[in-house]
C-alpha cells in the first residue's frame, strides 16, 4: 500500500516546527505503524535527510513509549491499542495520515514526535512511598485483600503512563493518569498509611505542572490503551476532597 | 513532598477544588431553576394565583427574604461564572498549540461547548432580569397593578410574550440552557466523586431528562401565550360592583 504522511517535524525543543509531507511506498499491511515509520526513515537516511524522531521501546504494548497522535487520535484509530500494536491493515492505500506529537504545555516537544513526559515522573514522585515491610517475602495471606478491591486496583495498575489521556483531553488534563496512580495503591490495604498525603501531593504536583482540569469529556478513557475507566477520576475527586478536609486528629 | 494545600485553599486553589465549586454552584442553580419553573407554571392558574404567588415571593419575611434569596443566587451565579473563566483560561493554557488534525472520539457537543452555552445563558440572564425585574425595556411593566393592588405580573408576562420575537428568544435561550445541563447535570456528580457504574449511567440518562424537562417547562409560558393557551385578562380595572 502507498500512503501520504503529514508529520510534525521540529529539530529541537526551542526550534519552530511544521508539518512535512512524505510518501510511504510499498508498505506491507502486516507492518506495525512503527515499522512503517522505520521504513520511511530508512529512505530518508538514504537520501541524506534527518529521520523522523519518535519514541519506542518494548514494541509490545506495555511500556507506553510510542506516543504519537495519528489522524487526531492518540495511538491511532484502534481502541485499547498502542501505536506499536497498530497494524497498517487498518489503513487504506492512498490514505493521508497526520502524525503529531502529544500536545500539552506540560509535555514540551523535544524533537519531532518525542515529548518530555517527566512531568509524570514528578507526579509519581510527589506520591511518595508506601510503608511496607521488605526483606523476606511475607506469606501470601499476611495481608488479606478483598477480591473486588484487588481487581479494581489491578485495573488501575494497568496504566503504562503513556500520556495518551493528556494528549486526547480537550483540556490536556492528566486526571486519568493521576487517578490510576492514586487508586492502584489507595484501593489496597498496603496503601492506606500514606493514602491522604499521596493524593494531596500528587494532585498538587499535577496542578503545578500546568495540566488542565477535568470536564468529564470521556476522551481519555476512549483512547487509553489500557481502557482505564473515568470512574477512577471520580474516585480521585472523592479521595482528594476527603483528604483535604481531614486533619491529623 | 508533603502537600501544602488544605481546606479552602484546596477548594479555590486546585483544579479539583475549582470543579467541586462549579458542581456545587451548578447544582444550587439547578435547584433554583426547578422552583422557578414550578412558580412560572402557576401562570396557567390565572392572574389571581400568579399575582398572589409573585406577591408572596416579594413580601416573604417582611420583604427581606427576597433580598436574602437574591444575594444567595447572585453569589452562586457569580462564583460559578468566575470559576468557569478561571478553568477555561487554565485549560487553554494547558494546550498552547493544538493539533493540525483535530478529532473527537467520545466527547459530546454539549460537553465541548460548555463555555459557549454558559456565556449565552449569562447573556440571557442579564436580559431577562432587565426585562422583568428591572423593567428596562418597558418601565410601565413595574407600575401595573391588579384589582387587589398587587403588581400585575400576569399582565406583564402575557404582554411581553404576545410579541412573537420575545417569546421565541426565550425559547431559544431554553434550548441553550438544556444543552448546558445535558452535560452539566451528569458531570456534576462525577466531579463530586460518584464512581458507581450503574449510578453514573442512570444519571447520564437523567441528565437528558432533566435538561428537557426544564427547557420544556420554561417554554410552556412563552409558547402558551403565543398559542393562546394563556389569555390576557383585563385586571387593571376594578371588577364591577367592587
Ligand atoms: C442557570 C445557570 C447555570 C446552571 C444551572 C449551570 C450548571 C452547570 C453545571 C451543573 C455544570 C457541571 C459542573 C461539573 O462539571 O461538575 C456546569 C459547568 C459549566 N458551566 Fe454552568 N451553569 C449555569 C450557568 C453558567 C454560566 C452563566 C456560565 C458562564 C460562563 C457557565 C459556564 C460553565 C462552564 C464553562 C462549565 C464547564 C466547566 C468545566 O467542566 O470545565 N455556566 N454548569
Ligand atoms: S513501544 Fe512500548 S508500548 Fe509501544
Amino acid at each position: 500500500m502507498n500512503l501520504t504522511l503529514k508529520v510534525w517535524r521540529q529539530p529541537s525543543k526551542s526550534a519552530e516546527g511544521s508539518i512535512q509531507t512524505y510518501e510511504a511506498k510499498d508498505v506491507s499491511p502486516d507492518m506495525s505503524f512503527l515499522e512503517m515509520i522505520d521504513v520511511v526513515n530508512d529512505t530518508l537516511m538514504e537520501q541524506g535527510q534527518e529521520p523522523i524522531a519518535f519514541e519506542h521501546d518494548c514494541r509490545e504494548g506495555i511500556c507506553g513509549a510510542c506516543s504519537m497522535v495519528i489522524n487526531g487520535v492518540a495511538h491511532g484509530p484502534n481502541k485499547a491499542t498502542t501505536t506499536c500494536q497498530l497494524y497498517m491493515r487498518h489503513f487504506k492505500s492512498g490514505e493521508t495520515i497526520y502524525i503529531e506529537p502529544w500536545r500539552a504545555a506540560a509535555f514540551p516537544v523535544l524533537k519531532d514526535l518525542i515529548v518530555d513526559r517527566s512531568a509524570f515522573d514528578r507526579i509519581q514522585q510527589a506520591g511518595g512511598y508506601i510503608s511496607i515491610n521488605t526483606g523476606c517475602a511475607p506469606d501470601a495471606h499476611t495481608t488479606q485483600v478483598e477480591k473486588d478491591a484487588a481487581d479494581a486496583a489491578m485495573s488501575a495498575a494497568e496504566c503504562i503512563g503513556c500520556g495518551a489521556c493528556v494528549a486526547a483531553c480537550k483540556n490536556a488534563s492528566a486526571m486519568l493518569f493521576v487517578a490510576a496512580k492514586v487508586s492502584h495503591l489507595g484501593l489496597l490495604p498496603h496503601g492506606q498509611a500514606e493514602r491522604k498525603t499521596r493524593v494531596l501531593g500528587m494532585v498538587e504536583q499535577m496542578d503545578d505542572e500546568g495540566f488542565g482540569a477535568c470536564t468529564n469529556y470521556g476522551e481519555c478513557e476512549a483512547v487509553c490503551p489500557k481502557s482505564i475507566s473515568t470512574r477512577y477520576i471520580s474516585r480521585l475527586n472523592r479521595d482528594y476532597l476527603t483528604a483535604s478536609i481531614s486533619s491529623e486528629i | 513532598m508533603a502537600a501544602t494545600k488544605r481546606g479552602l485553599a484546596v477548594l479555590f486553589g486546585s483544579t479539583i477544588g475549582a470543579k467541586t465549586v462549579m458542581a456545587v454552584t451548578g447544582l444550587a442553580l439547578i435547584l433554583f431553576l426547578l422552583t422557578h419553573m414550578g412558580g412560572n407554571l402557576l401562570i396557567y392558574f390565572g392572574p389571581d394565583v400568579f399575582n398572589a404567588y409573585a406577591k408572596s415571593l416579594k413580601s416573604a419575611g417582611g420583604g427581606g427574604l427576597v433580598w436574602v434569596a437574591r444575594g444567595g443566587l447572585l453569589a452562586m451565579f457569580a462564583t460559578h461564572v468566575a470559576m468557569a473563566f478561571k478553568l477555561q483560561l487554565r485549560n487553554r493554557a494547558a494546550r498552547p498549540l493544538g493539533y493540525a488534525y483535530e478529532a473527537t472520539v467520545e466527547a459530546s457537543w454539549a460537553s465541548r461547548y460548555m463555555i459557549l452555552t454558559g456565556l449565552l445563558v449569562l447573556a440571557f440572564v442579564v436580559l431577562h432580569l432587565a426585562h422583568y425585574t428591572v423593567g428596562v425595556f418597558n418601565p410601565d411593566y413595574l407600575t401595573w397593578h391588579d384589582a387587589e393592588g398587587r403588581h400585575d405580573a400576569y399582565r406583564m408576562v402575557v404582554t411581553a410574550f404576545s410579541h412573537p420575537l420575545v417569546a421565541l428568544s426565550y425559547v431559544v435561550a431554553m434550548v441553550v440552557l438544556a444543552l448546558h445541563l445535558v452535560h452539566g447535570f451528569q458531570s456534576l456528580f462525577r466531579s463530586l466523586g460518584n464512581s458507581h457504574e450503574q449510578a453514573r449511567e442512570a444519571l447520564s440518562k437523567a441528565s437528558l431528562g432533566l435538561a428537557l424537562a426544564l427547557a420544556f417547562g420554561f417554554c410552556l409560558a412563552p409558547v402558551g401565550v403565543l398559542l393562546g393557551w394563556i389569555q390576557p385578562v383585563e385586571v387593571t380595572q376594578p371588577a364591577p360592583g367592587k
